[in-house]
């Protein structure tokens, strides 16, 4: 294995990444949100629109992101205020944001990102750091973008184990009742990190209309959200192993260009993604602890008993 | 405001918050039709024209419903379960797969054995495909809404492989396609639309006497209501729920073998054409009744096919229609919370 291999896994594992941080949040709140995939084309619809008109890289990540948080609002309201179920609704917003996008895109098919948009998201080494072997071109080699998603994951590394915010959070994840009874405001808290959970998926599917691939294509994740989902799970909630576990199905996603030479088909070659998932699915279930498992209030919607 | 949990709701009242969320619903889609600059009215109109409007649009629109039925009934009974097949893409795809098989190598049997044969086989494809998420969640407690979307694009792969490689018709001048089936394999047609609408209803009423008067849809019941009282009540709960899945899959794969035979006469990735996904739709708007699925389904294939007919009218993406499908159902499962509580004002009164 190469590094050049390497270093376009990591490229293929950012929005991957980022959608699986977006996800690991909005679960620590308790809500299981299957709206990935719809969030990923809702912000990669918006970030493309708004750096394909402005060529402003910041107005492109501040759309992707509102577009992404508006998709974690409503399936917020839905599943936070309404109680509805986590599953319908969640299916539901995949089903939204996947119209919504191929419907605001029609006017993008075939276009591009401007030259001048592209360059700005070119590999911008870091000194020092990216002159270590392999280390160096993977992670401090690559495009603010990926140093974005990469500070992400440490970032929320910290604030979920590191400080009050993420304590609580983590709280309301596990027992809402007993949250609520210290005092915490449950409501606002699952707001918060449901919104901040789709805006990070918007980001990512911003990566891949605008940087990754910089062309319009419909259904550009091709059940990107869908993995990013199973990765939490794989990650066993944790944002610091993310970064490995979607490096893992980034390279996956790429070996097909790299195994042309030993003549199977490409079209079963495209499949292996979704097979390792399954498989990566299964072993986790084997391993199933107490440290590994999911939050325990995951999916059920929190009501306040009558005082 | 406060909210409490009701303790009972009129029929009466629970339609009247339907119809009125599917109200908002439509309005959210004129105001939405409005900003793009069109005549919301003008456009909800010819997406009825285009849908019901003629005879033969009438016709096309019921060819449609007729794998949104069946695969709403599949979906239903996993549902029922709160098992979140959401799989039925795939077992679609799977199901065409396998009634392809006997299709293409079998076609000089007498049509009746060749497409009874293939009836069969489309169900055991479907049954099939979604028996891996079932084995995996009764023993490992896998996520089953994620095995089974995965295995859709396993399945869609798994057909463009056959189209572009070992089933690529040496006749198709070079195109990736599979061969056209004999006329030996084609459903036939009765008052003008393929026989599948016949086997629909007659699903239908199996599926809602299974589900109604048999011991294993009773069982089926009690495990989506609750599976330790099914456990406590000394049911096979892992046994139920395999073969309640394997009919869930094997009812898609039916779908794959009449989308095959009766519409596209030949296999292609596409025959599933996104089913699986509207059939999601259209069994929760049924409130997981049988009886429903048929007018929601016919309702839906209407939105589909006349979603087609105002982009060549109007020129706007058939995606709008995805778009309106969606806006239906946020509402719908937002009133669900009216029907569930009701709101109380804090009164001064109260509190003290």
């Amino acid at each position: 294995m190469n590094t050049s291999f390497l270093v376009a896994a990591v490229i293929a594992s950012t929005p991957l990444l980022l959608a699986t941080l977006g996800e690991l949040l909005t679960e620590k709140a308790g809500h299981l949100n299957l709206g990935v995939e719809g969030m990923m084309l809702l912000g990669a619809v918006a970030g493309f629109a708004t750096g394909f008109y402005t060529n402003n890289p910041l107005l492109m990540l501040l759309g992707a992101g509102a577009a992404g948080g508006l998709g974690g609002l409503i399936f917020g309201f839905l599943t936070i205020t309404l109680r509805a179920n986590h599953t319908v609704s969640g299916l539901t917003l995949t089903i939204f944001g996947t119209g919504v996008s191929s419907f605001a895109g029609t006017t993008f098919i075939g276009q591009k990102m401007s030259s001048e948009f592209i360059d700005f998201f070119k590999p911008v080494p870091i000194p020092l750091l990216s002159k270590i072997p392999v280390i160096g071109p993977m992670f401090f080699q690559q495009d603010f973008f990926v140093y974005l998603a990469l500070a992400l994951a440490v970032f929320l590394g910290i604030y979920l184990y590191r400080t009050r915010y993420g304590i609580n959070l983590i709280a309301i994840g596990e027992n809402p009742g007993a949250a609520d009874a210290s005092g915490i405001n449950v409501d606002l808290y699952k707001y918060v990190h449901v919104v901040a959970g789709g805006a990070l998926c918007g980001l990512g599917g911003a990566y891949l209309a605008t940087v990754d691939v910089p062309q319009w294509q419909e259904q550009i994740t091709a059940g990107r959200g869908w993995i990013a989902i199973a990765l939490v799970i794989f990650v066993s909630w944790s944002p610091y192993k993310a970064v490995f576990g979607a490096l893992l199905f980034g390279g996956l996603s790429i070996v097909g260009f790299r195994l042309q030479h030993l003549n199977i088909s490409q079209n079963l070659l495209d499949a292996l993604p979704y097979l390792v998932t399954i498989f990566v699915l299964v072993i986790s279930s084997f391993r199933q602890s107490k440290k590994n498992a999911p939050p325990k209030a995951l999916g059920v919607p929190y009501f306040r008993e009558e005082r | 405001m406060r909210m409490i949990q009701r303790t009972n709701i009129s029929k009466k009242k629970v339609i009247m918050i339907r119809v009125v969320s599917i109200l908002l619903s439509l309005l959210t889609a004129s105001l939405f039709l409005q900003f793009m600059g069109h005549n919301p009215i003008e456009v909800f109109v010819s997406l009825a024209i285009g849908a019901y409007g003629s005879a033969y649009r009438l016709r096309e629109t019921l060819t449609t419903a007729i794998p949104l039925v069946v695969t709403s009934i599949g979906i239903m009974i996993a549902f029922k379960m709160k098992f979140w097949n959401i799989g039925g893409e795939g077992q679609i795809l799977m199901g065409a797969f396998a009634a392809s098989y006997i299709a293409l190598n079998f076609s000089t049997l007498p049509k009746p054995i060749l497409l009874m044969l293939m009836f069969m086989a489309g169900f055991i494809g479907g049954g099939l495909w979604a028996l891996i998420p079932a084995l995996l969640k009764v023993h490992l407690g896998t996520n089953e809404t994620i095995i089974t979307l995965m295995l859709n694009y396993v399945a869609i792969k798994w057909i463009t492989y056959l189209q572009y490689g070992p089933w690529k018709d040496p006749n198709g001048m070079g195109f990736p396609q599979i061969a056209t089936f004999d006329q030996n394999a084609l459903l036939p047609k009765v008052f003008g639309i393929h026989i599948g609408w016949i086997i629909a209803i007659i699903i239908v009423v199996i599926v809602s006497f299974i589900l109604a008067k048999t011991k294993k849809g009773f069982e089926i019941s009690v495990i989506g209501e609750s599976i330790d009282t099914a456990r406590y009540a000394g049911m096979n709960v892992k046994h139920v729920i395999v073969l309640a899945i394997i009919l869930s899959g094997g009812i898609c794969g039916i779908v794959g073998m009449m989308e095959a035979s009766g519409v596209n006469r030949t296999l292609s990735s596409n025959v599933s054409a996104g089913y699986g996904f509207t059939a999601i739709i259209t069994t929760w708007l049924s409130g997981l009744k049988a009886s429903i699925i048929i007018p929601v389904s016919i309702l839906f294939a209407g939105l589909i096919k006349g979603g087609s007919f105002i982009q060549t009218a109007y020129g706007i993406p058939q995606s709008a229609s995805d778009v309106l499908q969606a806006l239906i159902l946020f509402f719908i499962i937002g009133s669900e919370f009216f029907v569930q509580y009701r709101l109380v004002r804090n009164t001064v009164k109260e509190a003290l």
